[in-house]
C-alpha cells in the first residue's frame, strides 16, 4: 500500500523531516543515549571487563524486597493520586470555567505538583513527625497518632507524603480530558432514559479511560523514580530502588559499585517498559470503540 | 613495621646518606633537603631543615579553612616563627579537591606543598605522596601512620551520641537507648553503607554490645532491637532535624556533633567508655611539592607541642594529646573543654572498616526494617 510521493520537478533534497530533528536530538540525547550507557554499564565490572557478575545481586534478599516496595509504593501513591486526583478535577470543571475556584486550584496544583525532595520531606517531619507541631497539638488532646512505630518514616509515610505532590499533579493533568467531556452527553443520555449510573458507565467513563489510564502511568513514572524525597524521610537501608541506587554510586565506605547501580537502573527500565506495553495494550482495547 | 619495609627503608637510608655526601661536596647545604628528604635529620637536623625552608619563602597549602580546627591561627603562627609566606588555596575545598590539584598543578610553583585529607582519599592516593617522618614520629600510634611515613594521622575526634538534654534523659550507658523514654529519638548521621561516620557508629554500638572491631554484628543487632523497640529514626540527622527535635539522639563525630550545642544550648555528649572508636584525618607532602624543605618543616611545626595544642583549641583532637598529656605539654584548658572520653580508643584499620562494609551490605536493611 505504498502510495508513492508524486514526483516533483527538480532533484531538491527531501527535507521534509527537519522540523523534527531537534526532537530526535532531544530524545537521543536524553532517553537513548542513557538507557544505552546503562545497558552496557550493568555488564562491566569495575576494570571495565565484561561480566555477568553484577546481576548476582538481584538475588539478595534485601534487593527483591527493595523492588517490591517501589513497586508498591509507586502503584499505591498512583491509584491514590489518581482517583482522588480525578475527583477533584470533576469538583473543578462542574464549577464556573473562569471561575475563582478554578483559577486558585490550577495554580496550586501546579506550584504543589513540583513541590518534593527535602523541602517536602521536611515540611512533613516539622508537622507530623513525633515533635511535629500537629502531633504535639493532637497529643495534648488525647490523641497519638504514633501508638506503634514511627509510620512516618516508613512505608505509609512515603505514600502520604507522595500523595501530596501526585493529586496535584493528576488535578493538573486531567483537567484537559474532562474539558472535553460536554453536558450536551448527559442530556442525551437522560433524555434516552438513562441515569447517572448509565451515563458514567457508557458514556463518560469508556471516554475517560485512556486518559485516566495514561495520567495513572505518569503518576506511576513520577512515584518509581522519585529519590530526593525519601532519601530525606527514611535515610537507611535504602527500602526503595532508587535509593539502593543512590548508596551504590555514593558509597564512601568502599561499597561503590556503578555496574551493580546500573543494573538496578536497568531492572528499572524493565519494570517500567513492562508497565508502559501493558498501558498501550489496555489503551488500545479501552480506545477501540472512539475509531 | 615487617622486615620488607625495613630493609626498603635501609636502602633508601644508604642512598640519601651517599646523596648528602654528594651535596656536600659540591657546597650546596639545602639540596639534600629536597624530595627525597625522610626526616629532619636526612636534612642535617631541625636547624639545617628550618634554613633550607626560609630559602624557599613560601609554602601553598590548599582546603585549609581558618575556621576549621583552628588553622587561621596556626597558619598566622607558622608564618610568624619562620617568616615563610603561606599560600592558601580553596580553603572550603575537600579533600578530593586536594588530591584533584595535586595531579593538574603537576610540578607547577602553585602545586599544593601539604596536604590535609580524609584517610579514605589518603589510602586511595598514596602514590602522590613523599614520605616523611617527623620528629615526634614515636608520639604517633602505629595504627595512625602509614609505616613507611607517606601519611599520617594529625587531629580528629570520636564516635559518640550527642543529644538533646531538654528531650530525652541523661544517657550514661549504651542500654539507656532501649528504654521507653528513647521511643523515635535515636539516629545515625548517615546510611553506615554510605557515610564513613554512621558505619563508625554502629561500630561503637557493636564495641559496647561485646563485639569488636572486627566484629559489627553486634552493633547490627543493637540496631535490630532499636529498630524494633520503635526506638531507631531513619532520618538524616542534620542541623535542621536537630533543631526542630526530629532527631534529638544521633551518634556522630565528637567534633561535629558539638556544633550543635550552638542551636540547641542543652545539647550534651556522651563518649562510651567501653566503646571509644577514633576517626581522624591524615597529613601528607606531595612528593612533587615546590616548596620541599618548607612543606617539611610544616609538618615539624604541627607535629610540635605548640601545633597541637592549636588544634585542641579548635576543638580537634591532636594525635600527640595522649603522649604529650604525659609529658605536661598539653594545653589542660583547651583540653578540659572536649567532651570527656574515659576508655581506651580503638582506632579500626582501613581493612577493618572494609570488612565492616561489607558485612553492612548485606545485613544492614534486614536489620532495621
Amino acid at each position: 500500500m505504498t502510495a508513492g510521493r508524486p514526483i516533483e520537478g527538480g532533484r531538491r533534497l527531501p527535507l521534509h523531516w527537519v522540523g523534527v530533528l531537534p526532537f530526535m536530538v532531544y530524545v537521543g540525547l536524553f532517553l537513548i543515549l542513557p538507557t544505552v550507557i546503562v545497558g552496557i554499564g550493568a555488564f562491566l565490572d569495575k576494570n571495565g571487563n565484561v561480566t555477568l557478575s553484577n546481576f548476582g545481586m538481584l538475588s539478595q534478599p534485601y534487593v527483591v524486597r527493595s523492588f517490591v516496595q517501589s513497586v508498591f509504593l509507586s502503584v499505591v501513591s498512583a491509584l491514590v493520586g489518581a482517583f482522588a486526583g480525578a475527583v477533584f478535577a470533576y469538583a473543578v470543571v462542574t464549577g464556573n470555567p473562569d471561575g475563582f475556584l478554578r483559577r486558585i486550584v490550577t495554580s496550586a496544583s501546579g506550584v504543589l505538583a513540583q513541590f518534593g525532595g527535602v523541602t517536602l520531606a521536611f515540611a512533613f517531619i516539622a508537622t507530623i513527625a513525633l515533635d511535629g507541631f500537629v502531633t504535639v497539638w493532637l497529643r495534648d488532646r488525647g490523641i497519638n497518632i504514633y501508638p506503634g512505630q514511627i509510620w512516618l518514616f516508613d512505608l505509609p509515610g512515603l505514600v502520604l507524603v507522595y500523595t501530596y505532590f501526585q493529586i496535584p499533579l493528576m488535578v493538573l493533568v486531567f483537567l484537559p480530558a474532562l474539558d472535553g467531556i460536554r453536558p450536551q452527553w448527559r442530556e442525551a443520555t437522560e433524555s434516552l432514559g438513562g441515569g447517572s449510573w448509565h451515563y458514567w458507565r457508557y458514556v463518560a467513563g469508556p471516554l475517560l479511560a485512556p486518559a485516566f489510564l495514561g495520567a495513572t502511568l505518569l503518576l506511576f513514572a513520577n512515584s518509581f523514580s522519585a529519590y530526593a524525597t525519601a532519601n530525606a524521610l527514611i535515610n537507611q537501608g535504602s527500602p526503595l530502588v532508587t535509593l539502593l541506587i543512590g548508596g551504590l554510586l555514593q558509597s564512601e565506605v568502599g561499597l561503590s559499585d556503578p555496574g551493580q547501580a546500573k543494573v538496578l537502573a536497568l531492572g528499572m527500565i524493565v519494570i517500567v517498559s513492562i508497565v508502559m506495553t501493558s498501558y498501550a495494550l489496555l489503551q488500545r482495547r479501552t480506545s477501540r470503540w472512539l475509531q | 613495621m615487617n622486615w620488607g619495609s625495613r630493609i626498603r627503608g635501609l636502602a633508601v637510608g644508604v642512598v640519601s646518606l651517599l646523596l648528602v655526601a654528594a651535596c656536600g661536596s659540591s657546597g650546596t647545604g639545602t639540596a639534600s633537603c629536597g624530595a627525597s628528604a625522610k626526616s629532619a635529620a636526612d636534612c642535617g637536623g631541625m636547624s639545617a631543615l628550618v634554613t633550607a625552608a626560609k630559602a624557599e619563602k613560601e609554602l601553598n597549602v590548599i582546603a585549609l579553612p581558618p575556621d576549621w580546627a583552628n588553622y587561621g591561627a596556626i597558619i598566622t603562627g607558622f608564618t610568624a616563627k619562620y617568616g615563610i609566606k603561606i599560600n592558601s588555596a580553596n580553603p572550603n575545598g575537600s579533600s578530593q579537591d586536594e588530591v584533584d590539584a595535586v595531579n593538574q598543578l603537576g610540578t607547577t610553583s602553585r602545586a599544593p606543598d601539604v596536604l590535609d585529607i580524609g584517610m579514605k582519599v589518603a589510602l586511595a592516593n598514596t602514590g602522590l605522596f613523599a614520605p616523611y617522618q617527623v620528629t615526634t614520629w614515636n608520639d604517633i600510634l602505629a595504627g595512625q601512620k602509614d609505616a613507611g611515613g607517606l601519611w599520617y594521622q594529625d587531629y580528629g575526634g570520636y564516635m559518640s551520641i550527642g543529644y538533646d538534654s531538654a528531650k530525652v534523659p541523661t544517657i550514661t550507658q549504651f542500654s539507656d537507648l532501649l528504654g521507653s523514654a528513647f521511643k523515635g529519638r535515636v539516629a545515625l548521621n548517615g546510611d553506615p553503607t554510605k557515610a564513613n561516620a554512621a558505619l563508625n557508629g554502629v561500630l561503637m554500638a557493636s564495641l559496647a554490645n561485646g563485639g569488636s572491631v572486627d566484629d559489627i554484628s553486634k552493633g547490627v543487632d543493637f540496631f535490630h532491637s532499636l529498630k524494633q523497640k520503635g526506638n531507631f529514626v531513619p532520618v538524616q540527622a542534620t542541623t535542621a532535624t536537630v533543631k526542630n527535635g526530629t532527631t534529638p539522639v544521633v551518634f556522630d563525630w565528637d567534633y561535629l556533633s558539638q556544633s550543635h550545642g550552638t542551636d540547641v544550648p542543652t545539647w550534651k555528649i556522651f563518649v562510651p567508655a567501653n566503646a571509644t572508636v577514633g576517626g581522624y584525618y591524615a597529613q601528607a607532602i606531595n612528593k612533587n611539592a615546590p616548596h620541599p624543605a618548607a612543606a617539611r618543616l610544616w609538618q615539624e611545626y604541627l607535629y610540635s607541642d605548640e601545633g597541637q595544642n592549636l588544634w585542641l583549641k579548635g576543638g580537634a583532637r591532636p594525635v600527640r594529646q595522649h603522649s604529650m598529656e604525659m609529658h605536661g605539654t598539653l594545653d589542660k584548658t583547651a583540653a578540659a573543654a572536649l567532651p570527656p572520653v574515659n576508655g581506651t580508643p580503638v582506632f579500626p584499620t582501613p581493612d577493618q572498616l572494609a570488612a565492616a562494609g561489607t558485612y553492612l551490605a548485606s545485613h544492614w536493611a534486614a536489620a532495621i526494617s
